[in-house]
């Protein structure tokens, strides 16, 4: 219980990056990952499912990598930069995982959406040109109670093909 | 029974009108929102000073409450109150409850003097934050004396059991038979009788988003206002008001978009209570939002939990005459929804088959667990695994085909009457069996299994089931129960405000109904893009609060769309007839010789000469005198739309009416291995075709189809709330609790066949739940038909790899 030991601190200062957004905050040791972003920055898409860190639907990007923010210290995130659903759509366009999830329904409730987004977002910069097997397969980090899966996969290899498409186009 | 002209039917609607909007795959109008992550969850929705409630539940499946100690929890950091079940009982009275009797059986919001299931919650801290509020409950002491708790229902109704309710004085709270036509002439006419018992164990919604809510109570006015994402109830308001203890028009429940619900948040009120309550005491706003635990085991929403005992009389051809059926339904601690479930499975008892006759048994069993609630399919769904495990183990028994016997059996003529006084109203059962044994590749994947059996060992499954998709119930499921009901209430409405504004923009206003992952904005834009030929983006949906809503019901029993249909159709037409006149009026022509197209209303053979609904629109906000004295201005139309077909049940309950009579229709092709080594089972194929009348948007049908099979394939193979023989739960977290991950769903083949409803504006069926009203029953058929080799059946769900072994270690057959 806080106030027991008289030793332990009751705040630590980090510094994270968010979206490209620097931030410096006091945080207890204990506080979570995904109340600080949620709560603290004021970032309500990253969602809590489980809080066991089952179910996917917390996760973000930290440093790149897909991590699970329920079951992350905020001061983990120290010197970290963090990706969110919030920082995909830029300059009022929606990401191509964003708009093929639109296009192919590949969300119902939208609850577990800014999660499997991310995840996808990890999976392409891994594997641009995934075949639906290693889509379905990759995904199965995140639960999804609505969809039963078969249009997200249909989303990311949509997003996927578009996405090198542009890639071509800029290089 | 079929007999067309019985009294009661609503009018034939005619469909033949062209359609644009209704039936298009477009784009959901909801999800943007949910894209960019600005949702607008419950949990969102948190505004700083906000304080949290926590809530303190038991470890003990039946204990009495000696004492309960929470100075020291009062004293801790942030604390503002510690209201145990006692003071919960002084401040708030009996939650909302639907079941038989409720005062044998009285349910709060928090335990008093004895908990009855594990998770049960006893007292609620409320501190400045969810951190403070839970290290506060680790300081609460509670002393019990442990009971000895009843955990199986079959035991919970055996005398001697342990009582859950002292005061019903049995752990039996509901008993009754129901004989619906010639049951003994038929048994004593059939050639065999066909015996079995199945079991099938509670699974639940469990929605990635928990329950939660949001109250404030105004002490200056004597009101709550409460954002949650359950309902409303617009008309049953007067029920969560009384728990509270306010007139219902000091209550303002306001739904907000819910991460997922399939049943679990249906009049899910608990928390919110437990929020106003909260905030009453402490005069600050407080949220309550269930953690994992709370929701898996606390949440009021778990499965059907039943044994049946079930005979089927049948003929040595394949022709089926009648069934007895003696269901024991395990409802937990307490039951809400009385056992409307067994409506659910009586509006379609008899599946697509001709069966004439029908005997109902059902026993409502009380135990030490968390109550039944709603889940996808309602019980509906355990019905057609239980009828379609009959069918095939007569075929299996008589030596006949599977397929052929379905077929054999199949209902033709429509509209037709089952025993039970339910109406099918349309359906073409052939139709859908030919394009699913198509689409699943039937005949390749017969001959496959076989030579995969021969020239590999391997066990290969085909199922084949043919099962019904009731949409649209009716009030008297919940109290044709009684000979007496106490509330014979008939009403079951949906309301929809249509307002279009000076510029000809539509809003529409939806009451007690909240977007739970279905598409209530989407199929409302569809409609309204129908009537008035505008985008549907071009509409916006607001979701109107409880207290001065009009009378609605929400989503449930595949309602919404058929529902919200009929509410538009009928607020348009207000809308259509003021601006008709009002076009008339400026063309100086009478209105009769108007005619609507393309989005207003011309001269009949004079096409040139029109109004646009816009051009309308703004004469109507704002040239007032430029119109007769006794029109009025603005432009808007509001439509209470009652359910289109419900009759009344006879005295003896030998009929019960029409109470669910727009009836969907599936099949599903499931190929599966099994693997009787290890006892797993994995998908190899699967086909699924649904009929759900006309459709409005095939792509979100279609995603109702794959995400309801895929939670039938967790209640098939995985899921359960499992309680050990001492009542503790021990599937807490989702470490136990097997929800399907992308890798334990294949993809689904959706194929569609549209019979279009007689009696539903554009010919609409409910669609929302049939995935997981067809799965459990296709796969539990594919793996007994990868067994049938060795002898051996499973009877029991979910087939976790320990039951199918356990079957095959008992006919001598473990790997």
């Amino acid at each position: 219980m806080r106030g027991e030991n008289p030793l332990a601190p009751t705040t630590c200062t980090i510094t994270v990056t968010v979206n490209g957004q620097p931030h410096v905050a006091e945080v207890e040791p204990r506080r979570l990952l995904v109340d600080f972003l949620r709560e603290d920055l004021g970032l309500p898409g990253t969602h809590i499912g489980c809080e066991q860190g089952v179910c996917g639907t917390c996760t973000i990007l930290l440093n790149g990598a897909s991590i699970r923010s329920c079951i992350t210290l905020a001061v983990q995130a120290d010197g970290a930069e963090i990706s969110t659903v919030e920082g995909l759509a830029r300059d009022g366009e929606l990401h191509p995982l964003q708009d093929e999830f639109a296009a192919k329904q590949g969300l119902q409730c939208g609850y577990c959406t800014p999660g499997m987004l991310m995840r996808a977002c990890e999976i392409l910069a891994e594997n641009p040109d995934p075949t639906p097997a290693e889509v379905r397969s990759a995904i199965a980090s995140n639960l999804c109670r609505c969809t039963g899966y078969q249009f997200i996969i249909e989303a990311v290899i949509s997003a996927a093909a578009r996405m090198r498409a542009t890639k071509e186009v800029a290089s | 029974m079929t007999t067309a002209s019985r009294p009661g039917a609503p009018p034939v609607r005619d469909h033949s009108a062209k359609r644009r909007w209704v039936g298009q795959s477009i784009r959901r109008v909801e999800d943007p929102k949910f894209l960019l992550g600005r949702g607008g969850y419950i949990a969102d929705r948190i505004t700083p000073g906000t304080l949290h409630a926590a809530v303190l539940r038991s470890p003990h499946p039946h204990a009495r409450i000696l004492r309960i100690e929470v100075a020291q929890a009062l004293a801790a950091p942030g604390v503002r109150a510690v209201i145990t079940g006692l003071q919960a009982a002084e401040l708030c009275d009996p939650m909302p409850d639907f079941g038989p009797d409720p005062a044998r059986h009285t349910w709060r919001c928090l335990a008093v003097d004895k908990v009855r299931y594990v998770g049960e919650g006893v007292a609620v801290v409320v501190a400045d934050s969810r951190y403070l509020a839970e290290d506060a409950l680790e300081l609460i002491e509670v002393e019990y004396e442990a009971l000895p708790a009843v955990v199986d229902p079959e035991r919970a109704l055996a005398d001697g059991a342990p009582l859950v309710h002292e005061a019903l004085g049995s752990n039996c709270a509901y008993e009754r038979t129901f004989d619906f036509g010639e049951v003994e002439r038929d048994f004593a006419e059939a050639d065999v009788i066909i015996t079995d018992r199945l079991r099938w164990h509670r699974s639940g919604g469990q929605p990635l988003e928990t329950v939660g809510a949001i109250a404030e109570y105004d002490p200056g006015t004597g009101s709550f206002t409460i954002d949650t994402n359950t309902l409303s109830f617009t008309s049953y308001l007067f029920m969560a008001a009384n728990t509270l203890k306010v007139p219902a028009n000091k209550l303002d429940i306001r739904p907000v978009p819910a991460g997922g619900s399939f049943g679990s948040k249906l009049f899910a009120n608990k928390p919110a209570v437990i929020a106003a309550m909260c905030s009453r005491a402490t005069g600050r706003k407080v949220a309550y939002l269930e953690d994992r635990v709370d929701n898996i085991s606390n949440c009021d929403h778990h499965g059907s939990d039943r044994v049946y005992n079930v005979e089927l009389a049948m003929m040595r051809d394949g022709t089926m005459r009648g069934i007895k059926i003696d269901v024991v339904d395990d409802y937990g601690a307490y039951m809400q929804f009385g056992v409307g479930h067994h409506g659910n499975a009586l509006a379609q008892v008899v599946g697509p088959y001709t069966i004439g006759s029908v005997r109902y048994r059902v026993r409502a069993a009380l135990t030490n667990k968390n109550q039944q609630g709603a889940y996808r399919g309602f019980g509906s769904e355990v019905n057609n695994w239980m009828l379609e495990q009959m069918v095939d183990k007569a075929a299996r028994e008589l030596g006949l085909d599977p397929v052929a016997t379905r077929r054999k059996n199949f209902i033709r003529d429509f509209p037709h009457f089952i025993p039970t006084g339910n109406v099918y109203d349309s359906g073409d059962y052939d139709r859908v069996l030919d394009k699913a044994l198509e689409l699943a590749d039937y005949s390749r994947w017969r001959a496959e299994q076989k030579r995969l059996r021969e020239e590999e060992g391997r066990y290969i499954g085909i199922g084949v089931i043919c099962a019904q998709e009731r949409s649209v119930f009716s009030a008297t499921e919940f109290w044709f129960w009684f000979d007496e009901p106490g509330a014979p209430v008939t009403s079951t409405p949906e309301s929809v405000t249509l307002k279009v504004d000076a510029t000809g923009g539509i809003t529409a206003i939806l009451y007690s109904c909240a977007f739970w992952g279905n598409s209530p904005e989407t199929m409302v834009a569809q409609f309204v893009a129908e009537e008035f030929d505008c985008s549907p983006y071009d509409v916006s949906v607001v979701y109107h609060g409880s207290r001065d809503g009009l009378p609605a019901t929400g989503p449930g029993g595949s309602r919404t769309t058929v529902m919200l249909a009929g509410a538009v159709e009928g607020a348009a037409g207000k809308i259509k007839e003021k601006a008709r006149r009002a076009a008339a009026h400026l063309l100086e022509i009478a209105p009769e010789d108007m005619e609507w197209a393309d989005g207003g209303f011309r001269v009949r053979g004079d096409p040139e000469r029109r109004k646009s609904l816009a051009e309308i629109a703004i004469m109507l906000h704002l040239f007032k005198h430029s119109f007769p004295d006794d029109m009025e201005s603005g432009l808007e139309g509001s439509k209470v739309f009652d359910h289109p077909y419900t009759t009344m049940p006879s005295a003896d309950r030998k009929d019960l009416g029409v109470f669910y009579p727009f009836m969907g229709h599936a099949c599903h092709v499931p190929v599966v291995e099994v693997d009787i080594e290890t006892g797993a089972v994995t998908f190899l194929h699967y086909a699924a075709v649904h009929d759900c009348g006309t459709l409005v948007n095939p792509r979100s049908l279609a995603g109702h189809i794959v995400g309801g099979t895929a939670q039938g394939i967790g209640t098939a193979l995985y899921e359960e709330y499992v309680y050990d023989e001492d009542g503790q739960l021990l599937s807490s977290s989702y470490l136990d609790y097997l929800i399907p991950s992308a890798m334990e769903v294949p993809e689904v083949g959706i194929g569609h066949v549209e019979t279009p409803s007689p009696y539903t504006p554009h010919g609409v069926k409910g669609g929302g739940e049939g995935g997981r009203m067809m799965a459990p029953a296709a796969i539990n058929a594919a793996v007994n038909d990868a067994l049938a080799p060795l002898g051996v059946r499973l009877t029991e769900l979910p087939m976790t790899p320990e039951r199918i072994l356990s079957a095959l270690r008992a006919a001598g057959r473990a790997g």
